[in-house]
């Protein structure tokens, strides 16, 4: 178990390491400038002591060799400053280009993702994985790293200098330290799975935050403000004790180890000043040099063990933000994916199979052939698969089998770009990006005119309540819309499409919360965009369908009756059903 | 960030505490150069064997007790860190609970959740931090120069004018960085928004092919984060060496003078190592300090964004003052013969920062047990009358009565009691559909749910699935369909059986044939609840006691289908675009 779990972080740590070679150059520099600041500290401890040793006693001062050593100092010192600043100048470069890679590369899978992965995982649990553990990640990792690197350096480099004064005394250093990193591996090994925990209560925390936090208008509608605070404090209570565990085990690694340094200190102490004592070779002056290694030599332990603790948090994070970036993506296109042009509206469903459990079968079997500029509305109780048509037929998830062609070519030979250019898609959960009202109508032809926009926009009959907004078509809207109604938001869809026009429509229940008198009016608007134009239409009002060429009748994700709005009827099964049921109460 | 200081009450003793043991850890410390100038002094100077290894072990037995004094203070500031995030997090939680709908849409949702995630998690390891070190630093700092005064005052003077330089430099970055800091936070915001923005958006992103555009957006906004972070970066960079620089020029300085006071018999040699001692102590916590105040910068930061949020006052408070009124209520609920059961008296809505009325002047009264449709054009404010029941929003003019009673009166809870409401956009919780349910009313039986199933239209939705009313509901409702979840919302506030429903478009997912039984079932429900049916099908409204008719936020007309259709024009053009054509 043990094991496997080394194994796991291993793999973590030489990913890291792939997005850290970019900048090798920067790393190298950061390496070099910290060897100099290490050095130089290193080299003031002796000066210092040198400068001891010619200050004995009354009368005993030697001023012209004290001077010339203080001066070697200050010059080191204002050497070793600059490196330090240098070094620490490219470890933030380092660092921050990092975070930016991983986060860059992250959304770009997010983009490419199949739908199924988002429509299955809790949206603000990726957005933490993107933010929270990114920069935990790289706080913890590449900070951590480059103290782990001037830690090493500097215990060689204590090592080194120690050695050059006397080898009896570092040897009583050298065999005292290894303890501390004792105490401070198996601290570190304990409270790994402590911040695993922390951070998947923490996880599910946030996906209970994000939930209620968007809903809080249901949750206080049934004034259940208090049961969710409870949920809340569940958790958070949980959460509290994994942290207080975490926190407070992961804390005791500082203390334990500076003990054992203490425990260096008063060796070096002790054993210095006996050979001080006895005379021989060395000075008070070695003394004081020494005691100030013993405190540089052990100073990294510390830091390198408090560093290892941070490592394991950083490594659980990462973890999580590499397993989003090596999630599978969609299906890539093939690399000679043709591109779809001259779309007239030929689309062809053949023995299409599809469902999104496997063994809960859904669509079966399904065939349909549709004509340029011919209407197919799709009719049916609700829930019976009638936006499962529209996933396939825009190819945001792929048939189980049989397959889906349009001008006789099959959707998965062409790119998804020209496939979902020839259709213009408004859904019945309306969707707008942050931004200016422009913006959002400008999403599917960035390039057009004022003019145009205009025409779009008064087309949709959106454009009167868009002048009424206080900064017009340059107003800002929120996060989804913001303060719009469900209907301002759908006319702003409608706009949307109008403005690009693509051969071929899919209108989900695209005037589901736009009130009859406007939907009349857009009616006229929508008849002539279909004009000539291939439409899918999913809708409830039958005054919608009954003008449609081919009516697809579902239920259960089957298609149970095919035909056009007399046929049908004739037919008195379950449309003619649904039919006369509008006018019964 | 003061006002989050006060979730530290309960933890007042550990805050004491930690501290506490830090600095008695911190004293040990600074006793160790003196016992080593004692070595110099007396035990190499007069050879003395006995007196070296008696001081050593001293040392040894102040390392000890630093240890246990330590890990004391660690349990504690651990314990009052972690009990403080988990107080600060139940505050702004339970705080966005009492926020109304125009306070969150103003601070925007995912603001929300980063000031309820990573920001308490940073001010949370800023008070661990805090309690850990910030006292501890200074304290060594501080006590390091009283020490240097104890050996020799001349050389102490050299403390006295390092000290106030380094924490000039010190607080000095801290300054400059922190407001710094805010705005790399509101830059990762807006990265955080446009990742969420492309979860959530996923469908029309695509359709529209605009990957690379939001790619590059996301590019934009990262780098821009990432120009801030380097700015920043720099600036902190500087603290570590200017400190070093000013630290070892002290330790020059009192080296020369040292050596004036040791040749003029004034200082021993020992001494001189006990001053250059205390001096690199300084140094050794400073560098603890800087890093400190960079988490601590930070904390700060994110800290006072929380306690921004905290500091947002609900425009709607809870008004417990009213309890005294109750008497009033039962001497009312006696006699309700004649009192409506609702009544809206020239009401008038202006919401926040709006220009004008969303609704104004409207005024009619519903008796127990009428069925009221609310018909109206998209933005006419049918949405907004009937949130007014319900108090999701108080009026700007006139009032809103219940059984003859202000809205304002009533508790909120006991408001929202009597009234059930299913709202446009149907909203489903992770859990299972029993849970969901239960939101209704949380003893309901097994009986009751299947009831409510039933009249919502929803028991084939619940039967089809195979753990019946135990099945998962995934969040936001994802398995579920448009029109599944509209009839298992409609089932949720029908379970609780309330005085009066509200049914705010919710059917509009429904087919004709479904919306119609489930009106019927609605009106022969026991107890007859006075309903709300807020749609744009006029046949969803034709057969009500009363239509309300609006348009641009006023009344076109009030009365019974035949008598709009023969009296109300916004009504009859309603009515012929739906049936004109059959």
């Amino acid at each position: 178990m043990e094991k496997k779990e080394k194994k796991y972080q291993g793999k973590t740590l030489k990913k890291v390491l792939k997005y850290i070679q970019s900048y090798r150059v920067y790393l190298a520099l950061s390496l070099a400038f910290a060897v100099a600041t290490v050095a130089a500290t290193l080299y003031i401890p002796v000066l210092t002591g040198r400068a001891i040793d010619h200050i004995l006693g009354p009368g005993q001062v030697e001023f012209s060799v004290l001077t010339k050593l203080l001066w070697q100092m200050g010059i080191i010192i204002l050497v070793t400053a600059l490196a330090q600043w240098l070094m620490n100048v490219c470890n933030n470069k380092i660092t921050y280009e990092v975070v930016q890679d991983v986060r860059r590369e992250a959304f770009a899978k997010i983009e490419i993702l199949p739908l199924k992965f988002i429509d299955g995982h809790s949206h603000g649990e990726l957005v933490s994985r993107v933010i929270a553990d990114v920069d935990q990640f790289a706080d913890g990792l590449l900070m951590g790293f480059s103290q782990l690197f001037t830690g090493v350096v500097t215990i060689l480099g204590t090592l080194l200098f120690m050695l050059s004064i006397n080898v009896k005394i570092t040897l009583v250093v050298v065999l005292v330290t290894p303890v501390s990193l004792f105490v401070a591996a198996f601290i570190a090994k304990r409270t790994f799975s402590m911040f695993m925990l922390q951070s998947t209560t923490r996880g599910e925390q946030t996906s209970l935050i994000n939930e209620m936090i968007e809903n809080q208008k249901v949750v206080q509608a049934f004034s259940k403000e208090s049961d969710v605070l409870e949920k809340f404090d569940e958790i958070n209570g949980r959460l509290e004790k994994a942290s207080l565990q975490a926190t407070f085990f992961s804390s005791l690694t500082n203390p334990g180890t500076r003990f054992v340094n203490s425990l260096v200190y008063t060796g070096v102490a002790l054993v210095g000043a006996l050979f001080a004592m006895s005379g021989g070779a060395f000075t008070v002056g070695q003394l004081s040099c020494f005691l100030s290694y013993a405190n540089q030599y052990t100073k990294p332990f510390n830091e390198i063990s408090g560093v290892v603790t941070e490592l394991q948090n950083a490594l659980a994070c990462a973890e999580r933000i590499f397993t989003l970036i090596e999630e599978e993506p969609q299906i890539p296109e093939p690399a000679q994916a043709e591109i779809l042009e001259h779309v007239e509206g030929n689309v062809d469903l053949e023995h299409v199979y599809f469902s999104y459990e496997p063994g809960q079968k859904l669509i079966e079997d399904f065939n349909l052939k549709v004509q340029p500029g011919q209407r197919v509305a799709i009719v049916g109780p609700t829930g019976c698969g009638k936006t499962t048509l529209i996933n396939l037929l825009m190819r945001f998830y792929d048939v189980d089998d049989g397959c889906i062609e349009v001008e006789n070519k099959d959707i998965r030979t062409v790119t998804r770009k020209s496939l979902r250019e020839s259709y213009g898609m408004v859904l019945q959960e309306t969707w707008l990006k942050a931004g200016t009202i422009r913006d959002n109508l400008k999403m599917g032809k960035p390039d057009a005119t004022e003019e145009e926009l205009l025409e779009a926009a008064k087309a949709a009959h959106a454009h009167s309540f868009i002048k009424r907004l206080p900064q017009g078509y340059d107003t800002v809207i929120g996060e989804d819309g913001g303060s719009l109604s469900a209907g301002q938001k759908q006319l702003l869809c409608i706009a949307r499409v109008m403005l690009c026009l693509p051969p071929m429509l899919i209108l989900d229940e695209a005037t589901s919360s736009i009130d009859t008198r406007t939907e009349m009016k857009i009616q006229n608007a929508f008849a002539r965009m279909m004009k000539g134009r291939t439409s899918f239409i999913v809708a409830h009002r039958l005054s919608t369908i009954q003008e449609a060429d081919i009516i697809l009748v579902m239920k259960d994700g089957h298609i149970l009756e095919q035909g056009d709005h007399t046929q049908l009827l004739e037919q008195k099964g379950f449309y003619s059903e649904l039919y006369h049921s509008q006018f019964a109460v | 960030m003061k006002n989050l200081l006060m979730y530290l009450k309960n933890y007042k003793k550990e805050c004491v505490l930690a501290p506490l043991f830090k600095m008695l850890e911190a004293s040990f410390e600074l006793i160790v150069p003196l016992v080593v100038s004692a070595i110099i002094d007396v035990g190499i100077a007069d050879s003395d064997s006995g007196f070296i290894l008696r001081m050593c072990l001293v040392m040894v037995a102040l390392g000890l007790i630093g240890l246990i004094c330590s890990v004391t203070a660690q349990y504690f500031a651990a314990k009052a860190a972690a009990g403080f995030g988990t107080k600060v997090r139940h505050a702004l939680f339970a705080h966005i609970q009492t926020f109304s709908f125009s306070e969150i849409d103003k601070a925007g949702t995912a603001t929300l959740i980063t000031r309820m995630t990573s920001d308490i998690n940073q001010a949370q390891s800023g008070v661990n931090m805090v309690l850990r070190l910030f006292l501890r630093s200074p304290f060594i700092v501080f006590g390091a120069m009283v020490m240097a005064f104890t050996i020799d005052w001349k050389a102490a003077l050299i403390f006295v004018v390092t000290i106030p330089l380094l924490s000039l430099v010190v607080f000095g970055v801290m300054a400059v960085s922190i407001p710094l800091y805010r705005k790399v936070q509101e830059r990762l915001d807006k990265v955080l928004g446009i990742t969420r923005e492309n979860l959530t958006g996923a469908r029309v992103i695509r359709a529209f092919h605009k990957e690379e555009e939001e790619k590059e957006r996301f590019e934009e906004g990262l780098e821009s984060l990432t120009a801030m972070q380097t700015y920043v970066g720099k600036i902190s960079a500087f603290l570590n060496p200017v400190t070093y620089v000013i630290v070892n020029g002290a330790t020059i300085v009192l080296l020369y003078t040292g050596a004036i006071q040791v040749n003029i018999g004034n200082l021993t040699q020992g001494e001189v190592v006990a001053l250059v001692n205390y001096m690199s102590q300084i140094l050794v916590e400073l560098i603890k300090l800087a890093n400190l105040i960079v988490t601590i910068t930070k904390a700060a930061a994110c800290g006072n964004r929380v306690s921004s949020i905290l500091e947002m006052k609900s425009s709607m408070p809870l008004t417990q003052e009213w309890k005294g009124s109750l008497d009033l209520e039962e001497k009312q609920e006696k006699d309700p013969e004649g009192i409506p059961m609702v009544q809206f008296s020239h009401v008038g809505l202006t919401y926040q920062e709006a220009g004008g009325e969303s609704l104004s002047d409207i005024d009619f009264s519903v008796e127990k047990g009428e069925t009221i449709g609310v018909i109206g054009g998209t933005g006419s404010g049918k949405t907004s009358l009937v949130h007014l029941i319900p108090r999701f929003y108080d009026v700007t003019r006139g009032e809103v009565l219940i059984q003859g009673k202000n809205v304002k009166e009533f508790s909120l809870e006991e408001l929202r009691q009597k009234v059930g409401i299913v709202m446009q956009k149907a909203v489903l919780f992770q859990g299972t559909i029993r849970e969901n349910l239960c939101w209704g009313k949380e003893d309901a039986t097994d009986e009751e749910l299947y009831q409510a199933l039933d009249t919502a239209q929803a028991r084939e939705v619940v039967e089809s699935k195979e753990g019946k009313l135990d099945s998962i509901v995934e969040q936001g409702g994802k398995n579920f369909s448009g029109g599944q979840r509209q009839r298992l919302t409609i089932a949720r506030a029908l379970v609780r059986k309330p005085e009066i429903l509200i049914l705010d478009d919710s059917a509009s997912a429904l087919d004709y044939a479904t919306d119609a039984r489930l009106r019927k079932a609605i009106r022969d429900m026991e107890g007859k609840p006075t309903v709300f049916i807020v749609s744009q099908r006029t046949s969803s409204i034709q057969h009500a006691d009363k239509i309300i008719v609006l348009d641009d936020g006023e009344v076109a007309g009030i009365g019974t289908h035949e008598k709009l259709l023969e009296q109300c024009q916004v009504y009859q053009e309603i009515y012929d675009s739906q049936y004109k054509k059959q």
